[in-house]
């Protein structure tokens, strides 16, 4: 990690905060001037690759130093916005690069196979766009800018669910769901922030939370903390917020779908501990009552009621979208756990969740380029069909359900363990259910790939196929990192670990 | 190089594993193929048959996970050593039998069916050498896995409800109540290694204790202890070679083992004794013995029958082992020996009935014994074993449990024991009676038994004889785990 975090210049790398945000952005108007997709999708490689490596720089220098703040033009907070970058976001930052590079590798041959050879150039240009915001949000230190960013990755999204509809139509209807509901929770959101400003009279988080403590039995600090908890919470699909989720991702392109199932909703997540840990102080009376009845309770049923819904799904992508809120309940879980052990399991679901799903949607979107499947049925027998994919596909399922040798595991463990040292053997019983549930749902899926008879063509021979190798590729990445971390948890840990304890600790500052 | 016992515990799971990597590539040649099977399966009796010498060493292999606190590992004790040759051994008669049978009855997709026969068994001496609860259940559920598509072999809509349920129950008990329970034995005791006298013993109260025993004894499905023991009979739909090593042998030892281990190693004598849940538990296995057995009284088909007979004599295992009494023990463990070489002499017989004569009810057979004697001997002689009679092996275990009954004065316990062997006499001993002396049936047999069919029953029925007077080697061999004084 070094070695490839030196190969940026110290000039570069202390601007990096501004960088990583900024060249995206600017290389998204020269993606939508590419004649062709192609070439868009180079510039998008060129400047992910170019973003992960800032971002591997970043969190090197957090591991040394702590904390970067960074003035953005020079202008000093509070007054000017700051990117402050620590060990909390840094394991965001690690996310979204990882995911984000991976994804855009395998972006070329699902996005030929999906948009139109007209638009590729301008879907890249709005990944770009979505990249930027996402990256945005996870580094900025200022709570008007953090709105800002949310909605550039927002909008940005919205587009690219839309643009599904080359291939399936419902995928407008998606699209114009999550843009009203995305756009409530943006409102929500800025709202709670413009409470807080009027109370504060600030927009720096950092600066917000020192004054805050003083204000604790103010009425709109608190309608403040409300709004910004159903705002986030949209965003992040926390039960029983999720409702645009599923269809979104069911009718995205693939490619979409891998990205996001693994960065957005997780990005959300990162800012309610962001405002709940440092911006808010667990001790304050309607933040402590919160963690317990909101995010556990609401995190424990939507872990069950989402799960259950998954195992009736007959689409592939949608069973998947709705364990993907089932998911998020386990990270609110953490989260309302409240203690650093707790939120060190949520962080941990957090990247492990990236790994796991990212994997699934991938190979699900390697079946549909060769094969167009959509429904689980359509699954029977592809272990013979496309047998590279199908055991990729297989280990990151595992890894859902949590069996040992996979990372979900250690997901479940450090929940469970969390949980009960905080005394609440009931959220680990629930723990167990919704894992049951969840191999149940699995199951449907390994079971057609595995045992079903496989479909036969005319000639009554089993189909075969192979998928690209720049898809295949990142899939058998993620599908190794999710065995490889299971053998090899320190790493993951001890990032989580720092995660916690940088968000812990901002709230005794 | 030499050969260390470390060395050796690697092989026994690479050996078979090795065998199925073979029986893969060789499928297009059946002879090589079943040379692979059975060349897998001699050496790894050999190399199990060094372990056992090396058992005193108690060698060990611990892999830590990082600094999470957990780790995989295997360790050599005599009570897996114990297992590990039963499971071994039994896998050379069996894939004897298996190639006979297979071939027999002209099944499809044989080298799937040998490909996961060797995963099976990888993954039942996993369970063997296990050293703590989180590699035990790794193994165990990837035995339950790798026994599914030898379940639903067959592929049709019944063998594939059959194989659902199997896997549904066990999965589902595994996950839902065994994995919570090692998780709480790690939050209590800090590991889940095996640990002798009883890791959890002096950590965890009486009420605790409790709550976990059961969880154990539910969550460890393969042990078939009622009510989750509708997976056994429902695996019948398995061609017969499965249901006599796994659903006799591997996977259901599996299970009694892995209960045996967790009393002994988890608990701990002093720990079960206090815990009131135990006698609950003993009573239940007690109801399990007599319901299973009259079950199996009033089921014509001879596997279905079999099976509830299963059932009944696995749960012998976990009274010995909730009775806790030194003796109960050692009866529990020698029951999983005994009642391994009694049952699945009589599942061969049942399938080289079948591959003969195409029949699978039990009223059909009459008269049948006179056409094929030494099947039905050696059925008599499996049936003599199981009911307990003496000069066979299948005596020692049930006299052991009720000598460890009596020496903690639980007798209505005996009374229990004596009632199941009436009715063992009862449901086994006509099959082989009839069999004998009613009058032979007017059609001809479809086919002569072939003679890799009829000759490992006839071993095995030998072995269970034997296995009457090495009682002496096996006894000292186990005494030390249990602190019986001889």
């Amino acid at each position: 990690m070094e070695f490839l975090a030196s190969l940026i210049p110290p000039s570069l790398s202390a601007h990096a905060p501004a960088v990583i945000v900024v060249t995206p952005l600017l290389m998204a108007a020269v993606a939508a001037l590419m004649p062709n997709g192609r070439l868009g999708w180079a510039v998008t490689l060129i400047s992910t690759v170019f973003a992960a490596l800032l971002a591997l720089s970043l969190i090197v220098e957090v591991q040394s130093a702590g904390v970067i703040s960074y003035a953005m033009g020079g202008w000093a907070p509070p007054a000017g916005i700051e990117f402050r970058i620590d060990a909390l976001n840094a394991v965001l930052l690690l996310v979204i690069a990882a995911l984000g590079l991976l994804s855009v590798i395998y972006a070329l041959p699902s996005v030929a196979d999906e948009i139109a050879e007209d638009r590729q150039a301008l879907f890249y240009s709005a990944f770009l766009v979505c990249f930027a915001g996402l990256v945005g949000v996870a580094i900025t230190g200022d709570a008007f800018n953090m709105f800002v960013f949310l909605e550039i990755s927002s909008i940005s999204t919205y587009v690219l669910v839309g643009m599904g509809a080359n291939h399936d139509r419902r995928a407008l209807t998606a699209a114009y769901n999550y843009l009203v509901l995305g756009t409530i929770g943006a409102t929500f959101f800025v709202i709670g922030v413009g409470f807080l400003y009027m109370a504060t009279g600030t927009l720096n988080m950092a600066d917000m939370a020192s004054r805050l403590p003083d204000l604790s039995d103010s009425r709109v600090v608190q309608a403040a903390f409300a709004f910004i908890i159903v705002g986030l919470g949209l965003k992040a699909a926390m039960f029983p917020l999720h409702l645009w989720l599923p269809n979104a991702y069911a009718y995205a392109p693939n490619f979409v779908t891998s990205f996001l199932a693994s960065t957005a909703t997780k990005v959300a997540f990162y800012t309610l501990v962001r405002f709940l840990f440092d911006v808010f102080w667990p001790e304050a009376p309607f933040v402590a009552v919160s963690f317990l009845w909101v995010f556990a309770i609401l995190g424990i049923v939507g872990m069950i009621v989402a799960s259950v819904q998954a195992v009736f799904q007959d689409d592939a992508r949608r069973l998947l979208a709705f364990s993907s809120v089932a998911q998020v309940g386990y990270m609110m879980l953490g989260l309302g756990i409240g203690t650093a052990a707790g939120v060190s399991a949520g962080m941990l679901h957090l990247v492990n969740h990236a790994m796991m799903k990212g994997a699934l949607f991938m190979a699900l979107g390697a079946f549909a380029i060769r094969f167009g499947i959509r429904r689980i049925s359509d699954l029977n027998g592809f272990a013979q069909s496309m047998p590279f994919t199908s055991i990729a596909f297989t280990i990151a399922g595992l890894s859902l359900v949590g069996v040992p040798m996979t990372v979900g595991f250690w997901s479940k463990w450090y929940l469970g363990v969390a949980a009960l040292e905080n005394g609440w053997w009931w959220a680990v019983a629930a723990l167990i259910l919704s894992s049951l549930i969840a191999l149940a749902y699995v199951a449907r899926m390994l079971a057609a790939i595995w045992v079903a008879e496989p479909h036969h063509d005319k000639a009554g021979a089993i189909a075969h196929a192979r998928a690209p190798w720049l898809m295949l590729g990142p899939l058998w990445v993620l599908a190794i990192a999710n065995i490889w971390f299971f053998f090899q948890p320190d790493f993951l840990v001890s990032l989580t670990n720092a995660a916690a304890q940088a968000a812990l600790s901002g709230a005794t500052r | 190089m030499s050969w260390t016992p470390e060395i050796a515990m690697i092989a026994a799971l690479l050996i078979p594993l090795a065998g199925g990597v073979f029986v893969g590539l060789l499928g297009k040649y059946p002879n090589l193929r079943e040379g692979a099977t059975l060349t897998a399966a001699v050496l790894l009796a050999l190399n199990v048959a060094y372990l056992v010498s090396v058992t005193g060493a108690r060698p060990e292999l611990i892999y830590e996970i990082g600094s999470t606190g957990l780790s995989f590992g295997l360790k050599l004790e005599p009570l897996g050593a114990l297992f590990a040759a039963v499971a071994s051994g039994l896998w050379i008669v069996n894939s004897l039998y298996s190639i006979g049978y297979m071939r027999g009855n002209k099944e499809k997709h044989q080298t799937r069916f040998f490909v996961f026969f060797t995963i099976a068994i990888a993954c039942a001496m996993g369970v063997a050498l296990a050293s703590n609860l989180l590699t035990m259940f790794l193994f165990y559920e990837a035995l339950t896995l790798s026994t599914y598509p030898l379940v639903a072999h067959k592929g049709d809509d019944k063998a594939r409800r059959g194989a659902a349920i199997y896997l549904a129950i066990l999965l589902g008990t595994s996950i839902g109540l065994l994995l919570p329970a090692i998780i709480a034995t790690q939050f209590i005791a800090g590991s889940t290694d095996f640990t002798v006298g009883g890791l959890l013993n002096g950590e965890a109260s009486p009420l605790v204790a409790s709550v976990l025993l059961v969880l154990f004894a539910f969550g460890i499905g393969k042990a078939a202890l009622m009510p989750v023991h509708p997976w056994l009979p429902n695996a019948m739909v398995a061609p017969t070679p499965v249901s006599a090593l796994l659903h006799a042998v591997a996977v259901v030892k599996a299970g009694v083992f892995a209960i045996l281990k967790v009393s002994t190693y988890i608990f701990g004598p002093e720990l079960i004794e206090s815990a009131p849940a135990s006698d609950w538990l003993a009573w239940i296995a007690a109801i399990s013995i007599v319901l299973a057995s009259i079950i199996a009284m009033s089921s014509n088909n001879l596997k279905r029958r079999l099976a509830f007979s299963t059932v009944s004599q696995l749960s012998y295992v976990t009274l010995g082992a909730m009775i806790a009494a030194p003796l109960a023990l050692l009866g529990a463990a020698l029951q999983i020996v005994m009642h391994a070489w009694g049952k699945i002499t009589l599942f061969m017989c049942a399938g080289a009935i079948y591959t003969a004569s195409k029949k699978t009810e039990i009223s059909d057979m009459r008269g049948l014994g006179r056409l094929m004697p030494w099947t039905f001997g050696a059925f008599a002689v499996g049936a003599f074993a199981i009911i307990g009679l003496p000069p066979f092996g299948g005596m020692w275990p049930k006299l052991y449990l009720m000598m460890g009954a009596a020496s903690t004065g639980q007798l209505a316990l005996i009374g229990a024991l004596i009632l199941s062997s009436i009715l063992n006499v009862a449901y086994l001993l006509p099959i082989p009676g009839r069999g004998f002396f009613d009058p032979a049936p007017k059609e001809a047999l479809k086919q002569r038994g072939p003679l890799l069919v009829v000759l490992p029953p006839v071993m095995t029925a030998a072995g269970v004889t034997v296995l009457f007077f090495l009682i002496g080697p096996l006894t000292e061999f186990l005494a030390p785990v249990f602190g019986v004084e001889l």
